[in-house]
């Protein structure tokens, strides 16, 4: 490709930032349709038994209550599970909503109410009167560590790497050996935005619009739930109010409308409330151990990382927790393992960087521990083991300036003023640490479609059926758009969030740009054969004869990238068409670049805390995050995911928790005043690096995506600064004001 | 704004509370609304008044994503029940722009980028329009203080700070 860079890597606004600044953009509940009706759903107040009976009559008999869906009186629905799956599923049985009695989960939808107006609906909701036969709900990981299994059937066979060289002897004979656990709670994404749907009822036509992070997969799943073809089902997400894998999946909500508008044969809108968010997938519970053995001079012999993470009763969802573990740094003896528990919970899902941002705190706060074992500076201790190759395959990695991070972020931070003995730095009442931890994760390319459409207006429009959750998808695909065809940005139209679009896989994994934006570089390169085509055709065109390939389309003019001088207006070929040139093709990785190299990003993260003694208050001062990720496709848009990423890390150090009141089996902070997420006050100095790194294997663009990157490392960085601000290593994540309390007597470590 | 039970033969306590006209003066427009006293300035907003930019994120005043401005003041709707404010002044994100002109806190969130998915963005919005006209917030730390009531879990903050430090800043000089 011949790239002119007027548009790709600059620091362009959102697109879609007008829309947002004036309260135009509209969510999924924000649609509206001729005679809509409200959907609540009741949940379920116990965790685990059976629906005994429901009685409906008082809500029933609230003027404008039109209906109470439960088990016991909704359409046919399909007994399979599989009718049920979508293309996030876990291996295992995925849950039917109203399908039966049984109860799996405390806040278990059971019921919907659907009325003329929402609060007869919420009204209502509170007098269906349900009985239950309980039985004893299983939620407390830490009672289920013996009956912890490795899945039968993987989610993905990359994630459990085979062990090499024989870790258990290399590890008696570590000079210096390490052996700590980790915990880390249940963690909720709470997306500002709760779920919601509007489906549309239009004489036998669904059309839902939806918050969700894959359009196509949620329609996919209505016409298999609900036995409709795909031309009666469109979905639509043009605006998504946050996720962070909390859509991934089709949520219950979008099943309650679909069926309340099949049901009643008109259009039903259900939104969760923030309560309810709780009820959703969740970042599970993780307890981990590491035992690391190494030289006397901190070179790594051994990496042992087993992780046993919460599941379902009915799926098992696995992340990757610990594969980073073996695949990082340069070690010849390793085996991580991962394996699952069974509890009284719904099913874990997929938060920002799953596995890896629990996995890395581990891994990474015991390289800390390490350095202290060995007295050698933590980031001397990173670069002494600093691999070029995926140690979990044995094979090169296609790009890896992680080095630079470590430097370029140590330059910014100001590492070199760090002392290393802990407690050693104050100003005035407060303790300063300094810490750092590495960050990885996986750079994919996922098969996409795209269409490009250019008028002869000199407008182009691309469409494909990915979404923008708050990741800057609108603005990214607009620029690759303008770059390939030498155009302004504003003449440039992006269409996505819909089923009816080239089809896309779900928005996650951190491949959209990669993926999206490469399905629209191949879109735009069939525009650009039509226009020479176009050209060439024009009588005396300096461009009779040259090959595609040989084209470069940039500041309005058409022309030969190897000859400059023979060149035309683009607005002259563009204006001379006859109708719209269309291109719509699929785009997909080379196969053998994913064989023969790993592809990850990287990052290096610096944190200075602060804490008060005396009160037990800790802040996060500063944050340096240096990223190496392939190209920046927009500098304003990536350091955005990256500083929101990295205040996704503060709050997992340090206030992040979904606590679970083992007795009924339920959450009980499920609410945002109880469930602590960072605010305005919490959340100081971010500083972001991109580090120049050149991908030339993974995808056309050299992109590896941003939106997870930032979180890995951030947590382990945060608590490593902790431990070197008072020297008491706190190993179970959030660090509270009442486990420092602690360090009023800093005599041992907090946990075992 | 009296009204009266609707005649009805459900039990008692199954009947509905009757509805009330309000006049709400919203962004300069007058809107005569009949509402039940159990409506939010938030849901009459969102759904009859079809101003869908003011947002829900928790609907228990614990998120901000619902603020408004009433009489000049940053309020969250979602607190506020819609009779209350018969005849009061509000304004929404909608009623920000003049003229077709952007707000300068609005030119200066995209500018600065001060969101992602901008779900929480009106409510920090109209919140930063409050604390400005309050006056009381002089340091860095004091806006990330009195801008604490609005969460954004995309984690635009340092993004926030900049677009409001930077209205501020102008409107000095």
């Amino acid at each position: 490709m011949s790239v002119g860079t007027n548009s790709i890597g600059k620091p362009v606004s959102r697109i879609d930032g007008p829309a947002k600044v004036t309260g135009r953009a509209k969510y999924a509940a924000e649609f509206s349709a001729p005679g809509l009706a409200y959907g609540v759903v009741v949940s379920s107040v116990v965790a685990k038994g059976r629906i005994i009976s429901i009685d409906r009559s008082a809500a029933l008999a609230v003027p404008g209550v039109i209906e109470v869906f439960a088990h016991d009186n909704r359409p046919s629905l399909p007994s399979s599970h599989e009718k049920y799956t979508d293309q996030v599923a876990a291996p295992g049985s995925p849950f039917r909503p109203l399908y039966d009695g049984e109860i799996l989960f405390s806040g278990q939808p059971v019921a919907l109410v659907v009325a003329e107006e929402l609060e007869i609906a919420r009204f209502a909701a509170s007098l269906v009167d349900i009985r239950y036969e309980t039985e004893e709900a299983v939620t407390d990981l830490d009672t289920q560590i013996d009956q912890a299994f490795e899945p039968p059937e993987k989610r993905a066979p990359d994630w459990d790497p085979p062990a090499r060289g024989d870790v258990d002897s290399a590890l008696s004979r570590s000079p210096t050996r390490i052996r700590t656990e980790y915990r880390t709670p249940v963690e909720h994404h709470n997306p500002m935005e709760t779920f919601g749907s509007t489906a549309v009822w239009n004489d036998g036509r669904l059309t839902v619009y939806d918050k969700t992070q894959g359009a196509p997969n949620c329609q996919e799943y209505l016409c298999s739930v609900f036995g409709l073809a795909k031309d009666k089902v469109r979905v639509l997400s043009p605006y998504v109010g946050g996720a962070f894998g909390a859509g991934l999946r089709p949520n219950y909500q979008l099943f309650m409308a679909a069926l309340a508008a099949i049901g009643l044969k008109r259009s039903v809108r259900v939104t969760l409330t923030r309560q309810q968010m709780f009820t959703l997938g969740y970042r599970p519970q993780t307890l981990q151990t590491l035992t690391l053995g190494a030289e006397n001079d901190g070179r790594l012999v051994a990496v042992k990382h087993d992780a046993i993470a919460n599941t379902s009763r009915f799926e098992d969802y696995q992340e990757p927790t610990v594969v980073w573990s073996g695949a990082l740094y340069s070690c010849d003896h390793s085996t991580v393992t991962s394996r699952l528990a069974r509890l009284d919970l719904f099913t874990p899902c997929d938060m920002r960087a799953p596995g890896g941002a629990v996995g890395m705190y581990a891994l990474e706060s015991a390289m800390d521990e390490l350095s202290y074992a060995v007295g050698v500076d933590p980031l001397e201790l990173r670069l002494k083991n600093y691999s070029e190759r995926d140690q979990n395959k044995n094979r090169p990695i296609s790009s890896k300036a992680l080095k630079d991070c470590y430097l370029q972020g140590a330059e910014r931070f100001g590492w070199s003023k760090r002392r290393p003995e802990p407690r050693s730095m104050r100003e005035g009442r407060e303790l300063i640490g300094y810490g750092m931890a590495t960050g990885i994760w996986s750079a994919f390319f996922v098969p996409t479609s795209a269409r490009a459409i250019l008028a002869p207006d000199g407008t182009l429009e691309i469409a494909c059926a990915t979404a923008d959750i708050g990741t800057g998808t609108y603005t990214i695909l607009a620029q690759i758009g303008a770059e390939m065809l030498g155009l302004p940005l504003d003449k440039v139209i992006v269409k996505i969030g819909d089923s009816d679009l080239p089809s896309a896989p779900v928005e996650g994994g951190s491949w959209t740009a990669a993926s999206a934006g490469s399905a629209v570089v191949e879109a735009c390169k069939g525009i650009r054969k039509e226009l020479l085509k176009h050209a060439s055709a024009i009588n005396s065109s300096p461009l009779q004869g040259v090959d595609v390939a040989d084209v470069t389309i940039v500041d309005g003019q058409i022309r030969m990238t190897s000859d400059p001088s023979r060149a035309m207006p683009l607005s002259e070929v563009v204006m001379g068409l006859k109708e719209p040139i269309r291109s719509e093709v699929s785009a997909a990785p080379d196969e053998r670049a994913l064989e023969e190299y790993s592809h990850y990003a990287h990052s290096a993260v610096f944190a200075e805390v602060r804490l008060d003694e005396e009160l037990g208050m800790l802040r996060v001062a500063r944050v340096v995050s240096a990223v190496a990720a392939g190209r920046i496709l927009n500098p304003k848009t990536a350091r955005s995911q990256i500083l929101g990423a990295v205040v996704g890390g503060i709050g997992m150090a340090l206030h992040e928790e979904t606590v679970i009141d083992h007795r009924y089996g339920r959450f009980m902070n499920h609410n945002l005043a109880e469930y602590h997420v960072p605010v305005h006050a919490d959340v100081h100095a971010i500083d972001v690096i991109f580090v120049d790194e050149q991908e030339h294997r993974l995808n056309p663009l050299g992109v590896k995506g941003v939106g997870e990157i930032g979180i890995v490392g951030t947590a382990a960085a945060i608590a490593n600064a902790v431990f070197h601000a008072t020297g008491v290593r706190v190993r179970d994540l959030p660090i509270t004001i009442d486990k420092l309390l602690e360090l009023r007597q800093p005599t041992s470590n907090h946990a075992a | 704004m009296q009204g009266r039970p609707q005649a009805t033969s459900h039990p008692p306590e199954r009947s509905l509370p009757p509805k009330l006209e309000v006049n709400l003066h919203v962004n300069g427009v007058e809107h005569r609304v009949f509402l039940r006293p159990w409506t939010t300035l938030l849901d009459a907003l969102r759904e009859n008044l079809d101003l869908t930019g003011t947002k829900k994120g928790c609907d228990h005043g614990q998120c901000g994503a619902c603020t408004v401005l009433i009489n000049g003041r940053r309020v969250l709707s979602c607190l506020t029940l819609a009779v209350m404010k018969d005849g009061a002044k509000i304004t929404t994100i909608e009623g920000l722009a003049q003229n077709g002109e952007l707000h300068q806190l609005q030119t200066a969130f995209i500018a600065h980028d001060g969101f992602q998915c901008g779900y929480c963005t009106p409510g920090q919005i109209c919140s930063a329009v409050g604390l400005i006209a309050e006056g009381r917030a002089k340091t860095s730390d004091e806006i990330r203080e009195l801008m604490s009531g609005n969460i954004c879990r995309c984690g635009c903050y340092p993004n926030i700070l900049a677009a409001i430090e930077a209205v501020m800043q102008g409107a000095q000089t």
